[in-house]
This record gives C-alpha cells, structure tokens and sequence, in this order.
C-alpha cells in the first residue's frame, strides 16, 4: 500500500495545479461549511438564549378567572333556565399561589428539578410629576435569579448584589428609567393598586432587548414587595422552575398543574417560535454546507476523469509491468482521498480563522446590551461533521474515476499507439 | 503434461475479433519456448504476431486454447493472479518506450521491483543501477524519463524488464521505431541477455536481418504458424 501511495503521490505532484485546484475546491467547501454552521448556531444561542436564559422551564400561577360555579347554579338544579346572576367576581386574593411553600419544599426534593425560585408579581403605579406610569414589579430571589436566569447579565448599570441587599431597593427597565429621568441612587415614589404609597431607591438600570418589556418592568426583592404589599412573607403569586432537561418540561407542567392545582405553563408552549425558528435556520445551513460539499466532490470527479484521461499510458504501463487493476483502483482512489484529506486540513484551517474573524467583528445593538461581536459557536461538532463529509464525498467522487481505471484494457493502450 | 524444459507452451489458441464483424486473426496456434531460448516471431503486418504476443503475456484473455507459463496453466486465471505473474516472470519490452513520464530513469526501473516486493528499497535501488549501469545507461539513473532520446528510453525499458530476473523477456517490435544504430545496440544487448545470461526471449520483429540472428524464427502468416 505504502508503494502505492508513494504512486499516488508522485502521479499529483506531476499534475499540481489541478490537484491543488481541487484540494482548493475542498477547503473552500469545508471552510464555509465550519463557518456558515458556527456563526448561524452562534446566532441561535444568542437569540434563543434571549428568551430561554430568562424564562423559568415550568411556571407555576394562578390565574385571575372567573368562578366556574355561581351561588345561584348551586340553588337551583333545573338546567332548563337561564341564570343571569353572577355576582361572585374574582378576588384579587386568589393570585396568590395557595400553598407556595408546600409546594417549593416538595419541588427542592425533586431529582428532576435543577432549581426553583419564587417570585411575587404586583402592578404599581410610579409617580412622575402629576403623572402615573403604570409597571409590573417583580419580586425575585436575587440570588437563584442571577444564578439561573443571568439576570446580572442584563444590568447595565448598578449591581445585583445592591438589589438583594439594600432594603426597598428597585431595579428600573432603561425605557422606565428614561422616561423618569431615574438615576441610580434617585428615589421613586410608587402606589401600590390597593393606594398604599411607598419610596423606593434605584439601585440599577436592566436592559432585556425587548423595548416594550422594558418600558414597564422592574425588579425589587421578594421582601420589598411583601412589605410594599403589605402581605405576609408566605405571599408568592409565581413559582419558577428550572428543569435538568429543558424537554421534560411540557410533561412536568402538566403533572404540577395537577398535583398541585395550580397553573402551569412550560417553556416551550410560551415559546414555540423560538424553537421553530432555530430548527429551521439549523436545517438551511446544514443544506447550504452540505451542497458545498457535494460541489467540491463533482470538482474531484471531474478532476479525477480528465487525469485518467491524460494518464493512460500509465496505467497501460502499470498494468504490463504486474499491478493489478485493484492496484489501480487502490492508486486512484489514494490519490482522491489526499485530495481529500489535504482539503479538508486546510479548509478546517481556515474555517476556524474566518470564524475568529467574525468573532471580532464588533456587533453593538441596543436589543443585546451583553454582546460586542458577531456570535461564533466553536463547537467542535461541526468540525467533525465537515471532515467526515468531505472525506465521504471525495471517497465517492474518486471511487468511479478509479473504478473506470481498474478496467483500462492495457493492450487495447499498448497496441492503439 | 508440460515439459519441464519449455518456458512457454501454447496450445491451439484461436482468437477473433468481433468488431464489425467476425475476423479470425489466429487459427490453431501451438507453440513452445523452452528455457534459455531466442526466439523470434517474424511474418507480415497484420498475421497475428502481435495479437499472439499479447495472448502470450497474459495481458489478453479474450482467446480459447491453452497457454502455460513456467509449467503454469494461466488460461482463466483471474486478473490479479495474472498481474503476479506478468510482475514475477514476465519482462516486456515494447515499440513505444512506455517511460512512466512522472518518474524519474532509476523508480522506472524499480517499480516492478518495488511491486514485487521481494527484496528491500535499497537492493531494488542497487539492482536498478546495476541493470543500468550494464546497458550503459549508469549516469543518467536521476533523470527524469521524458528527457532522454528514444534508444536510451528503450534501453531503460529493457533495464525495467530486468529488475525482477523473469523467466522470460517479451518484445513487441523492440527496435521498430529506432534508427539503425540505436536497433543494433538494443538487438546486441538482447543478444548479450541470452547468450551470456541464459534467459528466454520471444521477439515480435519485422525485420528479417535481426530474426535470423536469434535461435529460432516462427514465421506466421494469416494467423497461422507456418514455419
């Protein structure tokens, strides 16, 4: 074998320039595969992880609904008559998650569950001049929050560790805080919907990337709330959980909703979108690549051909001189998969150059306040998917050339001169 | 069934073309060669000679008969088998130089050494050198093949025919497309191999004056041996 390598090699060295053009037509292949895939997949992450990395796998709430069941139906049992009274309206009460500590204690103990972290919903209203601008505040654990959901990624200013610390501390989306005019250290005045009044220090300015949630959100601790509230330190309206396995997610939600008697929405029911628009961006470019593989390998077919064409005195000769046609096969085919394996050298080569060049391309967007460049996922998954194709297609596109060698009949080469 | 003392025994080959239509080129051919003999074939263009050779070096199949080589049936033996055979036994020497162009005078002449594998890198290499160093050929080993003239190509051609001591050397038309200088010292070294070294030849020629130097001529004429 080793002889017939040393052939091959001596056969590609006389005929260089094609052979470098379609090692070239390789790479070329490779390196767009290795890029195209790394930088769409880098985009992937980061879009999806816009979403995923902030919403809980499963939530738990109650939601506000009317009562199934009014007084008057209970009365009276004739179905045939229409009820116009329905005077039992929903409570503001029944947001909260009726036994949230219960159900935290048994979730801690689940195997399934990575982390769980309450949360307490409330809108208020702030106080600006003679005008109220209406918010959500969200009372969180800081501590799960930046630890599972990267809520510290998404300060743009102040830190995570005031929130969790200072007592009626408030961090302001960037479109309420401008519309306030709030600084950092600036205290707020804010009505509760029940009309109790309270003042709250900004400690920090968030920037999720979404404009509209941003113009009414803001964070305080779980205790800032309660005590804005005036409730309990049993009062929760959410429990979030975060999943192991982010695809448990719809089975578990449904099992919880049970249980517990609650409601429960997964992550992926919020957010079929994302998922979708991953998938499909994944499937175009593993295409494209794919066809850029497939090209390269028509390259070395025809590459291929025309150099049998040109060396069938050799082959003549080879076969006269006692190589058998698997020989020939054997040399055609080595000198396709050198082709091959130099192409494919070179193109990861230069894929991983041209993926750190992107990944230095800066990329500064309002919408993602933690990125500065062009997303690139090094994964060395697509590396390995490159090489395997390139080496399958230029296995196949040298194995008919060769093949077609094999069958040269010498004499017919030898005699026709 | 074979004897011992031939090197090539044919018996009763036929064989015709088929393209457009049937030609029978060669009727009833038997033959032998035995070992140490300087034979060769002479007749006019188109009797079937060169059809015959190539039946004879196993390279064309397509024929019905008998043809052993060294005791060894070769008749339906599959191609591979076959290329052992041409590699170990069989050298060739042919009209055309057939150089390997990519390659320099020396790995021309080591190739069917190297594929025989027999004996290392370094003593094919020595063989080599030596095969050319015979045939006057010693300083131009690291040339590449392309350029040298046609009689020191055929000369290369003949020093690759030897790199594996075959029983038996072939030539088709050897000297046909040399002057006549370049002929007498390619014949003289045929002559050389089979006087002084006792191998086998079997020389396709045209040229009488060479055929009545070697041992034996086989005239052919229509695809028959005549004499």
């Amino acid at each position: 074998m080793r002889l017939l390598i040393s052939i091959a090699v001596t056969i590609l060295r006389a005929k260089l320039r094609q052979s470098i053009v379609a090692a070239v037509g390789v790479m070329f292949s490779i390196t767009m595969f290795v890029t195209l895939l790394g930088f769409m997949n880098g985009l992937n992450q980061l879009l999806d992880g816009l979403i995923l990395n902030r919403t809980p796998h499963v939530r738990l709430y109650n939601e506000m609904k009317a009562s199934p069941v009014q007084p008057i139906e209970r009365a009276s049992s004739d179905t045939m008559v229409h009820h116009f009274i329905r005077s039992v309206k929903p409570r503001s009460e029944l947001q909260k998650l009726r036994n949230a500590m219960g159900i935290m204690r048994t979730l801690e103990n689940d195997p399934r569950v990575l982390a769980i972290s309450p949360r307490l919903v409330a809108q208020v209203f702030f106080n600006v001049g003679t005008t109220d601008l209406n918010a959500q505040v969200s009372g969180i654990d800081v501590d799960q929050e930046v630890r599972y959901y990267m809520f510290a990624d998404y300060l743009v200013q102040g830190e995570a560790r005031d929130l969790a610390t200072g007592n009626n501390a408030v961090v302001l989306g960037k479109g309420l805080a401008d519309m306030m005019e709030a600084k950092v250290g600036d205290v707020v005045q804010v009505t509760t919907a029940a009309g109790d009044r309270a003042l709250l220090r900004v400690s920090g300015i968030f920037q999720s990337g979404i404009a509209d949630y941003d113009k009414v959100q803001c964070y305080a601790s779980i205790k800032t709330v309660q005590e804005l509230l005036g409730r309990p330190s049993s009062y929760y309206t959410d429990v979030n959980v975060k999943l192991k396995d982010i695809l448990l997610a719809p089975a578990v939600a449904k099992e919880l909703a049970v249980r517990f008697d609650v409601d429960a929405v997964d992550i992926q029911t919020a957010n079929a979108q994302f998922e979708t628009g991953s998938n499909v961006r994944s499937i175009i470019s593993y295409a494209v690549g794919v066809v850029l593989l497939i090209v390269a390998g028509f390259g070395i077919y025809n590459i291929l051909n025309m150099l049998i064409y040109e060396k069938l005195d050799t082959i003549a000769i080879l076969k006269a001189t006692g190589f058998s046609g698997g020989d020939v096969r054997r040399i055609f085919l080595a000198l396709s998969m050198i082709i091959g394996i130099v192409g494919a050298i070179g193109g990861l080569l230069f894929g991983f150059g041209l993926q750190h060049v992107i990944d230095n391309i800066p990329f500064v967007t309002q919408a993602l306040p933690t990125v500065t460049t062009f997303p690139i996922d090094y994964d060395p998954k697509y590396y390995i998917i490159a090489v395997t194709f390139a080496l399958l297609t230029t296995w196949i596109a040298g194995w008919f050339p060769a093949r077609k060698a094999a069958q040269v009949d010498p004499v017919e080469i030898i005699r026709g001169k | 069934m074979s004897d011992p003392a031939n090197i090539l025994e044919v018996r009763e080959v036929n064989k015709s073309f088929h393209d457009p239509v049937t030609v029978p080129v060669l009727k009833d051919v038997s033959l032998d060669v035995k070992r140490g003999e300087f034979v060769s074939i002479t007749g006019k263009s188109g009797c079937g000679k060169s059809t015959l050779l190539y039946i004879l070096s196993t390279m064309d199949t397509d024929y019905a008969g008998e043809v052993s080589i060294d005791g060894e049936r070769t008749t339906g033996l599959d191609g591979s088998r076959l290329a052992a055979i041409r590699n170990e036994k069989i050298g060739f020497v042919f009209q055309f130089h057939y150089l390997l162009p990519e390659f320099s005078v020396l790995n021309n002449v080591m190739l069917p050494g190297l594929k025989l594998g027999r004996k290392s890198t370094a003593e094919v290499e020595a063989d080599a050198i030596a095969h050319l160093k015979e045939l006057g050929m010693g300083d131009q080993a690291l040339k590449m093949a392309n350029q040298l003239s046609g009689g020191q190509k055929q000369r290369v051609a003949i020093a690759r025919a030897l790199i594996n001591d075959p029983l038996i050397i072939m030539g088709d038309e050897p000297t046909g497309n040399l002057d006549k200088r370049n002929s007498e010292i390619v014949f003289g070294i045929f002559e050389r191999i089979a006087n002084e070294h006792g191998r086998s030849l079997l020389i396709v020629t045209h040229d009488g004056d060479l055929a009545a130097r070697t041992h034996r001529n086989i005239v052919m004429e229509d695809g028959r041996v005549v004499k």
